[in-house]
C-alpha cells in the first residue's frame, strides 16, 4: 500500500510538470490548430534559463532564502521563454499562417532542432547538474515520503492552473482567446486582433513551459539539451489524452499520465516507463481521438 | 455616411466585385439584394476590413477606410453581423454580448446598450447563462445582432439575418431590425428575402455577378419588372 501511495505521489509530481507543458500544446492547438513541436524545447530552454539564474545567484549572493531563489528563477525563466515564444511565433509561424498546416508543422520541427542546437552550443552537450536549492526536507508518513521539492512543484503548478483557468474564463482577453479558438473571422469582427491573441497564446504557453522546465531541473537535479524531446512528447501525449484544445483536458491528461507512468514503473517495469506514454497515445488515437475531456465538435468551416 | 466608389475585389485570380458603387446616408436602411454568389457578402467584408479591395475606395464619413484592419473599422463605428450568425457556440450568451463590446471602455455606455438590446430582444435576457450553441436558430440570430450592437456602432451591416429561419420568425426578426433602426442606427442589409427587405428598407441596390444592376428607392426597385420576375416570383 505504501508503495502504491508513494508511486502515486511521485507520479502526481511529474504529472504536474507534464500538465504545465501540455497546456502550451493545447492552447496553441486550440487557437491555430498547430501542433507546435518546438514547445518541448521551449520547456528545455526554461530549464537552462533557471539553471543560469541559479549560477548567477550563487556568484553574487550567498545565503538567500530558497524561496527567493526559486521565485527568481521561475520568473526569469518565464520572462525569457515568453519572449522566446513570441519570437518563434513571429519569425517561424506568422509568415506561414496562410499556408497549409503541414508547412507550419514541419517548421516547428525545424525550430525544435534549432533550439536544441543553440542550447548545445551555449551550454555544451553534457548533462548539467542543477545545484540543490530547495532544502532537503522530507515528510515521512507510514513509509511514504514526500519531499519539500515535490511540495513546491505541487503548489506552484496548482496555483498556475487556477490562475490560468480564471484568466481564460473570466478576463476579457481570456474570453477573446476562446472566441478566436472557435472562429477567427467572427472574433475579428468584434475588433479582436488575431495577431494579438495568437501572440498572447504563445507567450502564456511558453511561460508555463518555463515554469515546468525550472521545476523539472530542480526536481531531477540534472538537465540536458535534449530533455525537451521526451518531456515534450509526453506532454503532447497528455494533451491528446485529455483532449487536444481543451485546457482542463491538458491538466487532467498530464496528471493522469504522470500517475500511470509512476504506477507502471512500480508494478510493471521501470525500464518500460517511457513506453507507457506512447502506448497511451496510440490507444487514445485509435479509440477516442477526441480525448477524455475533448469535445466531439465538427470540423471548423 | 458610407460610400463605396468603384470597388473591385479579388479572391486569388478571380475577380468578385467588379467596380460597385454604393452610398448609405445617415439614418437610412439600405438593402443590398442579389442572387447567390452575386458578391453581397464580399461587399460587406470589404467594408469591415476582412478583405481589402484591389481598386476603388471605401469612405466612411468621408475618410478612406479600405486599408484598415477589422478592429480599426469596428472602432470607427461599423459593426458587421456576419452571414450564418457565427456566434460563439461554446461561450455563454452574456460572454458573446460582452465580446461585442471588446474594444469599448465606457462601462456605463456598455450597460446602457445592453439594456437597450434586452428591450429589443427580451429572450436574450432569459438565456444569459446558456451556451450560445444551445440557442435556437432565431435566438442565435438575435444574439448575433445583439452582439453586433454591443460595439455601439453607428452603422450596422447585416448579412442575411433571415437565412434559414421559419417564415414567422423572419417577420419577427424584421420587426426587431426596424426597432434597431428606430434607435437611430444606420443599416446596410444584405438579403435573399427581397420581399421582406424591400418592405423594410428605404432604398435598395440589386447586384448580379459582382456588378450593380439596379438602384433606387425600395418602392422603385419593388416595381421594377426584372426584380418582380427574378426576386419576387412575378406576383408583386
Ligand atoms: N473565400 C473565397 N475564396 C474564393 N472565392 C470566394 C470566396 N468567398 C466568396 N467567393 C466567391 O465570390 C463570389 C461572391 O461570393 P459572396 O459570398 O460575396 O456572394 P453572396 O452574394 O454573398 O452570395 P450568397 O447569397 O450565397 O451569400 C462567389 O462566386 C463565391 O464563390
Ligand atoms: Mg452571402
Amino acid at each position: 500500500m505504501s508503495l502504491f501511495i508513494q508511486q502515486l505521489l511521485n507520479g502526481l509530481t511529474i504529472g504536474m510538470v507534464y500538465a504545465l507543458i501540455a497546456l502550451g500544446y493545447t492552447m496553441v492547438y486550440g487557437v491555430i490548430q498547430l501542433i507546435n513541436f518546438a514547445h518541448g524545447d521551449v520547456f528545455m530552454v526554461g530549464a537552462y534559463l533557471a539553471l543560469t539564474l541559479i549560477w548567477a545567484f550563487a556568484a553574487v549572493v550567498t545565503g538567500a532564502p530558497f524561496w527567493v531563489v526559486l521565485t527568481a528563477l521561475l520568473l526569469f525563466g518565464m520572462a525569457g521563454c515568453a519572449v522566446l515564444g513570441a519570437l518563434i511565433e513571429r519569425v517561424a509561424y506568422k509568415p506561414l499562417r496562410a499556408s497549409p498546416r503541414l508547412a507550419a508543422l514541419i517548421t516547428s520541427i525545424g525550430v525544435s532542432f534549432f533550439l536544441q542546437n543553440a542550447v548545445m552550443l551555449i551550454y555544451g552537450s553534457k548533462d548539467q547538474s542543477v545545484p540543490e536549492i530547495i532544502p532537503h526536507v522530507r515528510f515521512e508518513f507510514h513509509g511514504v515520503s514526500f519531499s519539500l521539492t515535490q511540495c513546491v512543484i505541487f503548489l506552484t503548478s496548482i496555483a498556475l492552473m487556477v490562475f490560468l483557468t480564471w484568466f481564460i474564463q473570466k478576463t476579457k482577453l481570456g474570453k477573446a482567446m476562446r472566441a478566436c479558438a472557435e472562429n477567427f473571422e467572427a472574433a475579428n469582427l468584434m475588433g479582436i486582433s488575431a495577431d494579438r491573441i495568437i501572440r498572447v497564446t504563445f507567450v502564456m504557453g511558453s511561460a508555463l513551459a518555463a515554469v515546468a522546465g525550472g521545476l523539472f531541473g530542480v526536481y531531477y537535479g540534472s538537465i540536458n539539451f535534449h530533455d525537451g524531446y521526451l518531456a515534450g512528447l509526453k506532454a503532447f501525449t497528455a494533451a491528446v489524452f485529455g483532449g487536444i484544445g481543451s485546457i482542463p483536458g491538458a491538466m487532467v491528461g498530464g496528471v493522469l499520465l504522470g500517475v500511470l507512468e509512476g504506477l507502471g514503473a512500480a508494478y510493471l517495469s521501470s525500464e518500460w516507463k517511457d513506453v507507457f506514454a506512447f502506448v497511451i497515445l496510440i490507444a487514445i488515437l485509435l479509440f477516442k481521438p477526441s480525448g477524455i475531456l475533448g469535445e466531439n465538435l465538427p470540423e471548423k468551416v | 455616411m458610407l460610400e463605396l466608389r468603384h470597388v473591385y475585389t479579388r479572391y486569388g485570380k478571380v475577380e468578385c466585385l467588379k467596380g460597385i458603387t454604393v452610398t448609405v446616408q445617415k439614418g437610412e436602411m439600405v438593402a443590398l439584394l442579389g442572387a447567390n454568389g452575386a458578391g453581397k457578402t464580399t461587399a460587406l467584408k470589404a467594408i469591415s476590413g476582412l478583405i481589402h479591395p484591389v481598386a476603388g475606395e471605401i469612405l466612411f464619413h468621408g475618410k478612406p477606410i479600405s486599408s484598415l484592419r477589422p478592429e480599426e473599422v469596428v472602432r470607427l463605428g461599423i459593426s458587421h453581423v456576419p452571414e450564418g450568425r457565427k456566434i460563439f457556440h461554446r461561450l455563454s450568451v452574456l460572454e458573446n454580448l460582452e465580446l461585442g463590446a471588446f474594444l469599448r471602455r465606457d462601462r456605463s455606455g456598455i450597460q446602457k446598450d445592453l439594456e437597450e438590446i434586452f428591450q429589443i430582444f427580451p429572450i436574450l435576457k432569459k438565456r444569459l447563462k446558456q451556451k450560445g450553441g444551445t440557442l435556437s436558430g432565431g435566438e442565435q440570430q438575435m444574439l448575433a445582432i445583439g452582439r453586433g450592437l454591443m460595439a455601439g456602432p453607428s452603422l450596422l451591416l447585416l448579412d442575411e439575418p433571415s437565412l434559414g429561419l421559419a417564415p414567422i420568425l423572419v417577420t419577427t426578426i424584421f420587426k426587431m431590425i426596424e426597432a434597431v433602426k428606430a434607435k437611430g442606427k444606420t443599416i446596410l442589409l444584405v438579403e435573399q428575402n427581397a420581399r421582406m427587405a424591400l418592405k423594410t428598407a428605404d432604398r435598395a441596390y440589386v447586384m448580379e455577378t459582382g456588378q450593380m444592376v439596379l438602384e433606387g428607392s425600395a418602392e422603385q426597385v419593388r416595381k421594377n419588372p426584372a426584380v418582380q420576375e427574378a426576386y419576387l416570383g412575378g406576383s408583386g
